[in-house]
C-alpha cells in the first residue's frame, strides 16, 4: 500500500478502470479505498456488501429506484445551453441541471438508493452526515418517503452557515443533530456518524452522503449518481450531435462528479476536469483542495488522498462551501487523478462566488457554491479554448446559501 | 524473550497470581506533555501492560474522554515521532508497552522504519483500531520482523467464523471488546457478555483482556475467571485529568476487598 508512491502504472490503471475491473476483490481502485473500519463494523459492511451484490443491479431494485428517480425526484434533469454565459465566456456552455432535481442538488439520487437498499437489507433507521445541509435534506426526504426514521449529524459550524436546511431536515421529520467537536464541520460530522453506527451496527444503516467511506461505499455511491453522466451524455449527442470537448464538476467528497464524470472516461476526447476548493490560497489550512496539494493516506475508512500535516495528523480545512469543506476524497478520484485521466484543479472562494454571480444574473439560475467552483473552472477553460464545448454539472441550487451569499456578495454590493 | 512474548507473559504471571491482569490505557502527553514519564511510570508502578494512546485528529472508534485527551495532547505538539523519542530517553518500565495508534500517523511515519524504531523505544505491541486483519498483511510483516505483537480485537458482533481467524491472528492478546460502541461509556456485565467472553477465550491461543468501558472494581469481579485481562482506558484517563494517583486507583480495581466476614 505505502509502496505506492515509488510508481503507478498510469495507463494500466485507466485500463483496468475502463474494464470494470475496480471496486477489485478487496474493494480497491489500484492502490486506493479498501475498509479500514473498527472491527464492530466489519459485520454490518459485509452485509451491506452482500446487500449492494444482491440488490443494486436487480431487475425489481432498478425498476423501484428508477420510478422514484423519474416520478419523485424529477429525472431527467434537464441539460441547459447557457447562451448568455456562453455569449460571456467565448466557449460553448451547457448546463446539466442537477439543481433542478428534487431538494435541489444531486444529492437526492444517492439519498433515496441507498434508502430502498437499506429497507432490502432490514435497517431500522438511518443515520447521515451532511456538510452544506443538501445531503441531510435529500437523506431526510427520503426516509419520510420511505417511512424509515432519520437523524442527521451535523458540524455547528455548518448549522450556522446553511441554517435553512437545518429547518427544512427537521420539517421533514429528521433528527438534526449538532456535533460540536472536532473541526465541528463535514468531517466532524462523518467522525460523529461513524460513532453511531459503532454503537449499534446491526440496526442502524449509515447513509453515506459522498463517494467516499469504506468499501462499498464509493462503489454504491458512484451507481447511484451515474445517472447523471448518463443522461447528461445522452443529452449533449441530442442537443449538439457530438460529445462535449469536455466535462466539468466540483469536487469536495466527489460524488456530483463521480456521476457526471463516469459515462466519459472512456470518451477518450473528452476531457475531464474536477474542480476542487482551492479556498483562500494553497497555504494547509487555507482550502479544501486534496488532490492538488494533499498525500496518501487513511481517513473514514479509505485509503486515499489526504490533507494532512508530516505526523498523519488530518488538517483544518477551508472552503466557503460547506459541502466541498473536507480534508479527503473518493478513492476512485484518487485513482483517475494517479491514471492522468481526470485534471483536479483548484477555483478559490472569490473565483466561485465570482462565477455564482455571473450565472445568476445572466442565466437566472442561481446556483450553489459548490457548484460555482465547477462554473469558475469551466469559465477558465473557455478562456483557453474558444468556440469549443463544455459542460457542467450543476450540482445543487444556491438558495441554501443565502447566509453566507448575505455577508460576501450581498455585503460587498450594500444590498 | 521477543517483545510480543513479553506482553502474554506479564498477563499470565497475574492471572497466576489469582487475578485478571491491568492492561492501562493512557494518552500520550495528557494532560501535560512534560509530565508524560512521570504519568507512565505511574501508571507501569499499577498495571500488568501499559497501552499508550498516539493521539489522532479524528478518532472515530472513541468516545469523549479520549477524544478530548487527544486533541489536548495534539494541541501541545504530541506525535509519534515525539513518543518514541522519549521513550528512549526515559528508563524502561518493567511493564510492556504497547502503542495503541489509528492507522494514519503510523502511515505518515512509514511502515518500513516503524518496527525498527519501536524495539529501539522499547514497545512491544502494536493495537491498531481501524485496521481490519484483512487490512493488516503490510503492517504485520513489518512488525513480525521485529517480533512485535499486533493485537486483534473482537466485538460481540463478530460471526463465528472470523472470531476464529482473528483469535488465531492476534499477538500478545485477544482484545474482546465488551461492547458495540465507542470507548468510555459505563459497561453493564450481563451474563451475555460473560457467554460471549468464554467462547472468546476458548478459541484464543494468547490471553485475552476485556476492554470498552470498564471502570470499577465491580466490573473486574464480574469478569474475573472469564478473562485473562481487563483493559481500562477512559477512567484511568480522567483519573490522570483530576490529578489523582494511578498507581492507587489501578491498584484498588483489583484488590480483594477486605469483607468483615474474611477478617
Amino acid at each position: 500500500m505505502t509502496a505506492f508512491a515509488s510508481g503507478l502504472d498510469g495507463p494500466r490503471l485507466l485500463a483496468d478502470s475502463i474494464a470494470g475491473k475496480f471496486p477489485d476483490s478487496h474493494g480497491r481502485f489500484g492502490p486506493f479505498g479498501g475498509r479500514y473500519v473498527p472491527e464492530t463494523l466489519i459485520p454490518a459492511l459485509e452485509r451491506l456488501e452482500h446487500g449492494v451484490r444482491e440488490h443494486l443491479h436487480a431487475r425489481d431494485f432498478q425498476a423501484a429506484f428508477t420510478r422514484e428517480l423519474k416520478t419523485w425526484v424529477g429525472r431527467p434533469t434537464a441539460l441547459t445551453f447557457a447562451g448568455r454565459l456562453s455569449e460571456r465566456w467565448g466557449a460553448k456552455v451547457y448546463l446539466k441541471r442537477e439543481d433542478l432535481a428534487h431538494t435541489g442538488a444531486h444529492k437526492i439520487n444517492n439519498a433515496i438508493g441507498q434508502a430502498l437498499l437499506a429497507k432490502r437489507i432490514g435497517a431500522k433507521r438511518i443515520v447521515a452526515e451532511t456538510g452544506a445541509g443538501q445531503h441531510g435534506v435529500a437523506s431526510a426526504a427520503a426516509c419520510a418517503r420511505l417511512g424509515l426514521p432519520c437523524t442527521v449529524y451535523m458540524g455547528a459550524v455548518d448549522m450556522e452557515r446553511q441554517a435553512p436546511n437545518v429547518g427544512r431536515m427537521r420539517l421533514l421529520g429528521a433528527e438534526v443533530v449538532p456535533v460540536t467537536t472536532g473541526d465541528r464541520t463535514l468531517r466532524a460530522a462523518i467522525d460523529e456518524s461513524l460513532r453511531a453506527w459503532v454503537s449499534d451496527p446491526l440496526d442502524t444503516y449509515y447513509l453515506i452522503g459522498s463517494a467516499v467511506g469504506p468499501h462499498p461505499y464509493p462503489y454504491l455511491v458512484r451507481e447511484l449518481q451515474a445517472v447523471i453522466g448518463r443522461e447528461a451524455r445522452a443529452q449533449m449527442i441530442e442537443a449538439t450531435g457530438a460529445l462535449p470537448d469536455a466535462v466539468m464538476a466540483c469536487v469536495g467528497g466527489g460524488s456530483n462528479s463521480i456521476g457526471a464524470f463516469h459515462a466519459f472516461v472512456p470518451d477518450a476526447a473528452v476531457e475531464i476536469i474536477g474542480i476542487e476548493a482551492g479556498g483562500r490560497g494553497a497555504g494547509l489550512g487555507d482550502n479544501s483542495a486534496t488532490l492538488s496539494f494533499g498525500r496518501p493516506g487513511v481517513l473514514h475508512g479509505s485509503f486515499s488522498m489526504l490533507l494532512q500535516d508530516e505526523d498523519g495528523q488530518i488538517q483544518e480545512t477551508h472552503s466557503v462551501s460547506a459541502g466541498l469543506d473536507y480534508p479527503g476524497v473518493g478513492p476512485e478520484h484518487s485513482l483517475l487523478h494517479a491514471a492522468g485521466r481526470v485534471e483536479y484543479q483548484a477555483v478559490t472562494d472569490a473565483e466561485a462566488l465570482d462565477a455564482l454571480k455571473a450565472c445568476s444574473e445572466s442565466e437566472g439560475i442561481l446556483p450553489a457554491i459548490e457548484s460555482s467552483h465547477a462554473l469558475f473552472g469551466a469559465s477558465r477553460w473557455a478562456a483557453a479554448n474558444k468556440g469549443r464545448t463544455i459542460l457542467v454539472c450543476l450540482s445543487g441550487r444556491g438558495d441554501k446559501d443565502m447566509p453566507t451569499l448575505q455577508s460576501t456578495l450581498l455585503a460587498a454590493e450594500g444590498k | 524473550m521477543s517483545g510480543r512474548d513479553t506482553i502474554s507473559a506479564a498477563i499470565r504471571s497475574a492471572v497466576a497470581q489469582g487475578e485478571p491482569a491491568l492492561v492501562a490505557f493512557m494518552t500520550a502527553g495528557y494532560p501535560g506533555r512534560e509530565k508524560f514519564r512521570e504519568h507512565l511510570q505511574a501508571v507501569a508502578a499499577g498495571a500488568d501492560v501499559v497501552e499508550i494512546g498516539v493521539p489522532f485528529t479524528d478518532p472515530m472508534a472513541d468516545g469523549v474522554t479520549i477524544q478530548r485527551s487527544s486533541h489536548a495532547a495534539l494541541a501541545q505538539g504530541v506525535s509519534l515521532r515525539w513518543i518514541f523519542s522519549e521513550l528512549e530517553a526515559m528508563q524502561r518500565v518493567e511493564a510492556p508497552l504497547l502503542l495503541m495508534s489509528y492507522l494514519n500517523p503510523l502511515l505518515a511515519f512509514g511502515i518500513a522504519r516503524l518496527a525498527d524504531t519501536a524495539a529501539r523505544a522499547g514497545v512491544s505491541g502494536f493495537i491498531v483500531p481501524d485496521l481490519p486483519l484483512d487490512e493488516s498483511a503490510e503492517l504485520q510483516a513489518a512488525l513480525d520482523a521485529r517480533q512485535i505483537a499486533l493485537v486483534q480485537m473482537v466485538t460481540p458482533v463478530t460471526k463465528p467464523e472470523r472470531m476464529q481467524q482473528l483469535c488465531a491472528g492476534s499477538q500478545g492478546f485477544v482484545y474482546a471488546v465488551t461492547m458495540t460502541g465507542t470507548t468510555g461509556k459505563n459497561v453493564a456485565v450481563p451474563a451475555e457478555v460473560i457467554g460471549y467472553l468464554d467462547r472468546v477465550r476458548e478459541l484464543a491461543a494468547v490471553p485475552v483482556c476485556a476492554g470498552f468501558g470498564i471502570r470499577s472494581r465491580e466490573q473486574v469481579e464480574l469478569l474475573k475467571g472469564h478473562v485473562d485481562g481487563v483493559v481500562v482506558g477512559s477512567a484511568l484517563v480522567e483519573v490522570l485529568e483530576r490529578g489523582e494517583n494511578a498507581t492507587e486507583w489501578l491498584r484498588q480495581l483489583r484488590t480483594p476487598r477486605v469483607t468483615a466476614r474474611a477478617r
